[in-house]
């Protein structure tokens, strides 16, 4: 046989190399093989989703709505879609011209990086941030810019701290609020001050406010586009994976003016060519009949916060109390180890899986984020559990 | 004080400060309101949802349409009434409709419900009809899906 020396990595694209593999699946094959193992690591909803809306995709596929549909997305999507940020926010998208239909906000950051980055230009994100960020910023050719959030300041940015990063190659700056792995949020206060950074520096802000609705403690979720002067500069990201419970679905969308709505949808038509129909039919029956249930589901995870959130405090490890999405991000520096040590230990003597906060970005090191998308009764346990460890293995 | 009975509704079980962090309050306030919300029976009892058939159990339960001739004065309660003191009785609601009263049977047999019906409930001063409907199996019960195959599919770690 005839020997072939090729280095395949020097053959793959110059972007794929530059980017590191998710840290996040790091002990997902050790916590795969554990029988008893309770996982605070799960980055999605516990529910299923809410009968009606399976059942509408059920009676869609009956009737047999097999088809591509217009690249957008269906048109009744769009216009509910529209109709919902005009009663919710006051927002005024027109569903023909600035609204897209995509795959998940997985492929709308994709795409929307993809439209308006040229090669070199710098994108400010916060972190600790979820893990796209920095990988769809690079695929796309930019160049990620990280601004360390503060715990002091409950994990918010302040334009101060995006001042100190700022270049004269920076052109987008992108949030993530309600924040994983964090669970902060940022107040209308806070986000005036941002649209007024943005505007000084005519910044495009992306959005991803997929966790929006998740927002608890008598906070109300503020979309960054609903702001004054913002929703013109603003790609806001939303889909229904996390509020409807629906990640397998993969169906979400982008908010953006017509000229950014247009060149996405050039990239989407191309590479996608549009989302798959039956989700598309199960997302129109989350936004006409789905908020009952939402709002069912919110409620619950907003106890299993206050229980998670009071169980950390009670064992003494230092935490701010999280206000949205389903994480909380506990220091655990106390305990004398770092991130990465404390899960791997946590889940080979207790069997509780966590993610160690490095994963979201340097900033994150010293806290571990556990997420509450799980049952009260497991919650409990992981509590006791984890509990166990510090007083066991304190280093 | 709703959540509070909402949380108990799903599970009875949770222990006082479970609630009370779920709840946000301390411990000695949901105390407080449970002995209230106990005093004034809008929490009636405390009952473990059982699946007999399961544990072995061969009862069988029956829903019994009647019709009444109400009385002067008491209307239906006072038969109701006089229904609803029997053990075998689980269950009695007065309806619209073409009957007046549901009625939901526990017995050991097909047998001991029908006999049940034709000496105890036919022969009531007021009943002027029956009409019995045996369950067969059981889908859901007090909002509990009985063979829920539902589980957990999600990876054990994700983004
Ligand atoms: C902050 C954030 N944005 C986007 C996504 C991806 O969502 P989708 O399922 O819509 O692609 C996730 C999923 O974990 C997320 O946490």
């Amino acid at each position: 046989m005839k020997e072939t020396r090729t280095d395949w990595k020097s053959r793959l694209s110059p972007g794929v190399n530059a980017i590191a593999p998710s840290g996040i699946r790091k002990f997902f094959d050790i916590a795969a093989s554990m029988e008893d193992v309770i996982s605070l690591g799960v980055g999605e909803p516990d529910f299923v989703t809410p009968w009606s809306i399976r059942e509408s995709c059920v009676y869609g596929l009956e009737r047999g709505y097999t088809s591509y549909t217009a690249n957008r997305g269906m048109p009744e999507l769009r216009e509910e879609i529209a109709k919902y940020y005009a009663l919710r926010y006051g927002n005024t998208y027109d569903a023909a011209t600035d609204i897209l239909v995509t795959v998940g906000v997985s492929e709308a950051l994709d795409i929307a990086m993809r439209a308006v980055l040229s090669p070199g230009d710098e994108v400010l994100i916060p972190e600790p941030c979820y893990v796209s960020y920095q990988a769809c910023t690079t695929l796309a050719g930019g160049i990620p810019v990280a601004v360390p959030a503060k715990i002091e300041n409950e994990f918010r940015i302040t334009p101060a701290e995006l001042e100190e990063h700022l270049t004269d190659k920076t052109r987008v700056l992108l949030i993530g609020y309600p924040n994983n792995p964090t669970g902060a949020i940022m107040t209308r206060k806070d986000l005036l001050a941002i649209a007024d950074f943005a505007e000084k520096h005519d910044l495009i802000v992306i959005s991803d406010e997929i966790y929006g609705d998740l927002t608890y403690g008598g906070e109300e979720h503020v979309c960054f586009s609903s702001l004054p002067n913002m929703q013109e500069r603003t790609i806001l990201l939303n889909g229904f994976s996390k509020a409807y419970a629906m990640t397998g679905w993969r169906i979400g969308y982008s908010l953006a003016n017509p000229t950014i709505t247009a060149a996405m949808t050039k990239i989407h038509q191309y590479t996608m060519l549009c989302a798959p129909i039956t989700a598309q039919i199960a997302a129109l029956e989350a936004l006409r009949h789905g908020e009952k249930y939402m709002k069912k589901m919110v409620a619950e995870y907003d106890r299993r916060r206050r229980l998670i959130y009071d169980g950390f405090t009670k064992m003494g490890l230092e935490c701010f109390e999280p206000k949205g999405a389903f994480y909380i991000f506990p220091n655990i520096t106390s305990t004398g180890y770092n991130s990465n040590d404390f899960a791997e230990k946590l889940l080979q003597a207790e069997h509780v899986a966590l993610v160690p906060g490095s994963a979201f970005g340097a900033c994150g090191e010293g806290h571990v984020r556990c997420s509450y998308a799980t049952s009260i009764d497991k919650i409990s346990e992981a509590l006791v559990r984890i509990e166990n460890f510090i007083k066991n293995h304190r280093k | 004080m709703r959540e509070l009975l909402e949380l108990l509704e799903h599970d009875s079980r949770r222990p006082v400060s479970d609630l009370a962090a779920m709840l946000n309050r301390s411990e000695y306030e949901v105390e407080k309101q449970l002995k209230e919300l106990e005093k004034s029976k809008i929490i009636l009892s405390y009952n473990t949802l059982i699946n007999w058939e399961k544990f072995g159990d061969d009862t069988v339960t029956a829903i019994i349409e009647i019709n009444l001739t109400p009385q002067r004065e008491v209307g239906f309660d006072a038969i109701a009434e006089r229904i609803y003191r029997f053990d075998e009785v689980r269950t009695v609601y007065l309806m619209s409709g073409s009957f007046d009263l549901l009625v939901i049977i526990e017995g050991k047999s097909l047998k001991d419900v029908a006999n049940f019906v034709a000496t105890r409930l036919s022969t009531i001063e007021g009943v002027t009809a029956t009409r019995s409907h045996f369950m067969l199996k059981p889908y859901k019960k007090d909002g509990v899906i009985i063979h829920d195959e539902e589980r957990d599919r999600r990876l054990v770690v994700s983004p």
